[in-house]
Formats: C-alpha cells, sequence, structure tokens
C-alpha cells in the first residue's frame, strides 16, 4: 500500500510528545513510523513493551506517551506475555465476549538487549508456537538505556564501556548476532529488515507484518546518539549511510523467499561515511588493519544476503 | 507424603500500575532545547518529511501546510532541518 505523505500529515500521533528520549532519538522516528503503518493499514495493535530506552523514556510513571493498550513487563518475556494477550483475546472470542470484528495484532517491542540477549528464548518460543504476533527488535547495538554496556549486536570493534577500545584489546573483537537469520530459521511466514531513513520501505514492509496472519518479526536500524557517540540531529542520515555502505542490507523474507529490498544501492558506498561522525569507531578509524577487518565483515555479510536473495 | 493442611481458598494478586494513555502530554520537553528551529516558509515545499521524522510530533501541520513547531515539545534535536531538502528550516541559539 503506497503512502502518500502529504495525505497523511497531521494525522493523529498514537506515540505522543512529552515522552523522555533524547533529543532527536531514532528510536521515537521509528515508533512514528511504526504507528502510521498501522493506523495505514487499518490494523489496531496491542503492545508489550520489553524493558529498555523505549519503556522506561514513554511510561514514566504516572504518565504514558501510549494511546494504544500498551505493557510493560521484564526484560525477558515480552513475547511471552504477548502471546498470552493474543490467547486470552481469540478465548474472549470465541466465548463471544469479544464481539467487534477489527482486525488486530499483537505486537512485542524490544531493543537489542531484550531481543538478541536476555529475551531470545522466551522469543523463541512464540515464534515457534505460531502466534498471531509481530515482534519488532529495535537495533541500537548496546545497552544503551543502562550506560552502553556490549550486546551480542554490538558490532565488531566498536567502543562500549564493558569493552572499552584499549591498547590490548580492540573494543568488541565478537562479530554481532545474526538474529534475524535466527527468526527465519524458525519458519516464520515474514520477516524484514529496515531502516529509518527508507520510510517508504520502512512503512510497506510493517503494514506487511501486520497482515500477515501467524508470526512475524521485523528488525530495524535505530541509531542511539549518546550510546554511538554521534551528533545530536545525525539519527536519519546515518540509518541512511548505514544502507548505502552495506551496513545494514535490507531484506524480506516470505514464506520461504529472500526478497533484496530495491532501496538497497546499487554501488556501494565507502564504509567510512558511516563510521565517520560515530565516536565509538573514531579509534578504529586511526587503525587500518582492524579497518579492513571491519570492511570484510561487513562485506561478507552483505554479500550473504545477497546471495540468499538471488541478486547478482 | 506431602500434606496440606490448609486449603487454599483465594489470594489477591498485586493489580501492578496503570496510566491513562497519552498522559504525558503534560511533561513539556521544551526546556530541554538550546537550539530553535525557524522555518522560512519560502522555501518550504510542505514535503511533510519534517513532520514524518520528528521524534517529538513537534511539527504543526494543517491542512497540509507545514505551519512551524510547537515550542512547547521541540527538544531542538535539529533532526528537521537536517532532513529537509530544501534546507527550509534554520537552527537558532536559544537565549
Amino acid at each position: 500500500m503506497a503512502i502518500n505523505l502529504k495525505q497523511i500529515a497531521g494525522m493523529e500521533a498514537a506515540y505522543v510528545k512529552g515522552h523522555r528520549m533524547c533529543a532527536g532519538c531514532g528510536v521515537a522516528v521509528f515508533v512514528r513510523e511504526l504507528f502510521i503503518a498501522s493506523k495505514t493499514a487499518g490494523v489496531d495493535v496491542v503492545i508489550a513493551n520489553a524493558t529498555g530506552c523505549l519503556e522506561v523514556t514513554s511510561s514514566v510513571y504516572p504518565e504514558s506517551a501510549w494511546k494504544y493498550p500498551w505493557l510493560h513487563v521484564a526484560f525477558e518475556n515480552a513475547p511471552a506475555a504477548i502471546s498470552g494477550v493474543e490467547r486470552a483475546y481469540y478465548a474472549l472470542k470465541a466465548k463471544g465476549k469479544i464481539k467487534d470484528d477489527r482486525k488486530v495484532k499483537f505486537v512485542a517491542i524490544g531493543g537489542d538487549g531484550a531481543s538478541f540477549d536476555i529475551g531470545l528464548q522466551s522469543l523463541s518460543g512464540a515464534l515457534e508456537r505460531g502466534h498471531n504476533i509481530l515482534y519488532i527488535a529495535y537495533d541500537n547495538e548496546a545497552y544503551m538505556n543502562t550506560g552502553y554496556q556490549r550486546s551480542s549486536a554490538t558490532p565488531l570493534y566498536a567502543d562500549t564501556t564493558t569493552a572499552p577500545f584499549g591498547k590490548k584489546i580492540p573494543g568488541k573483537t565478537q562479530t554481532r548476532k545474526d538474529l534475524f537469520a535466527i527468526a527465519v530459521a524458525h519458519g516464520i511466514p515474514y520477516a524484514a529488515t529496515v531502516s529509518i531513513y527508507h520510510w517508504n520501505d520502512l512503512i510497506t514492509k510493517i503494514q506487511k507484518a501486520l497482515t500477515v496472519e501467524g508470526p512475524t518479526f521485523i528488525l530495524s536500524l535505530t541509531p542511539c546518539i549518546p550510546g554511538w557517540n554521534m551528533p545530536v540531529g545525525d539519527a536519519v542520515s546515518l540509518a541512511k549511510a548505514a544502507v548505502e555502505t552495506g551496513y545494514w542490507p535490507l531484506v524480506e523474507y516470505e514464506n520461504g523467499v529472500y526478497k533484496w529490498s530495491s532501496a538497497n544501492p546499487k554501488q556501494l558506498k565507502p564504509i567510512e561515511e558511516f563510521l565517520a561522525s560515530q565516536k565509538r569507531f573514531a579509534k578504529l578509524l586511526k587503525n587500518p588493519e582492524l579497518l579492513e577487518k571491519f570492511k570484510q565483515d561487513v562485506i561478507s555479510n552483505y554479500e550473504k544476503y545477497k546471495k540468499l536473495c538471488g541478486v547478482a | 507424603m506431602l500434606k496440606v493442611d490448609k486449603e487454599i481458598v483465594s489470594f489477591s494478586i498485586n493489580p501492578g500500575g496503570y496510566a491513562k494513555g497519552g498522559t504525558s502530554l503534560e511533561n513539556k520537553t521544551g526546556g530541554w532545547r538550546s537550539f530553535r528551529p525557524v522555518l522560512n516558509k519560502e522555501k518550504c515545499v510542505n514535503c511533510m518529511i519534517c513532520w514524518l521524522n520528528c521524534p517529538d510530533d513537534s511539527i504543526v501541520v494543517k491542512d497540509g501546510q507545514m505551519l512551524g513547531f510547537d515550542y512547547d515539545y521541540c527538544k531542538g534535536c535539529s533532526l528537521c532541518s537536517n532532513v529537509c531538502p530544501t534546507k527550509a528550516i534554520s537552527m537558532v541559539p536559544e537565549v
């Protein structure tokens, strides 16, 4: 479903102002786009939010920034909680206690800490059981809310507080976990990666994820101002650079078939364009040997998905 | 064998906290701002890219026209100014 920005501009926000997210936060932009997708697709959502930046900043008691039914649960069990909500909804519907026929999708949102590390087992369980849920992992590549500790989504050689880039150990020495591949391995009907700059691609994919019956999965790159240590207004332009340099390939997986998004670049830009303004990579940029390894890691991931999608 | 000497008749669950939706409007975040976005309406083409990207929903839009900013909530992040294709938004220091 194509989106005409001029027609929808000014529509009432479902995630209202007054929340305490950092100025210029990429996650806030993502949530805006999520609600535009849900409203234009005509699907109502019920949200379970794992602990994380999005949760603590949007629900400072006794206030809430959400205008949809929203539930906060612990770090590890948002997918389990939303599975329960989903079962309860269909049970009440079968008993005739819920009479309206509107389309509802049950959404669980978690950051990369909740999705990649702490909540991985409950995410796996929910995907395997086949609930009618959408799981959204907004990936800002470390535990940003608690002070920038490394997570398994942190990229190679990034400087974090628990894996600092020093003389002996160059930051995080492991590559990032491929959660997209893990989600796809559950045999779910739909999964996609998105980036906040490519809003048309993002909204179309979320609309699809909301309308497909069964468990679906969205992985979004959402730049973090203090954690990536970057200029305040650059969240969206960095998300753009991540796609253009091949750091974040935009792919879709639908019923066993991988699709290469048309928003991906024809020609990759040098990776420095993505790294330069982030101080977490400042020391990496001064080390040509490690930078070369970083590049190889990015390219091999990019080529892997290109190959899966059958793109030359 | 385990002996149960008392049957549990009822127990109460702590109901937890709840908040009404959309109440964060009470918290005006405009005070965070050190730079203020200013619109040059002559350059603006009403493409609404700023409206889409504003993390704080602080772009005022009416009937397809970009009218300005909600300074009660704008945190001055300059995202709108950076994404504007016609450079119609400039950031000026708050005095």
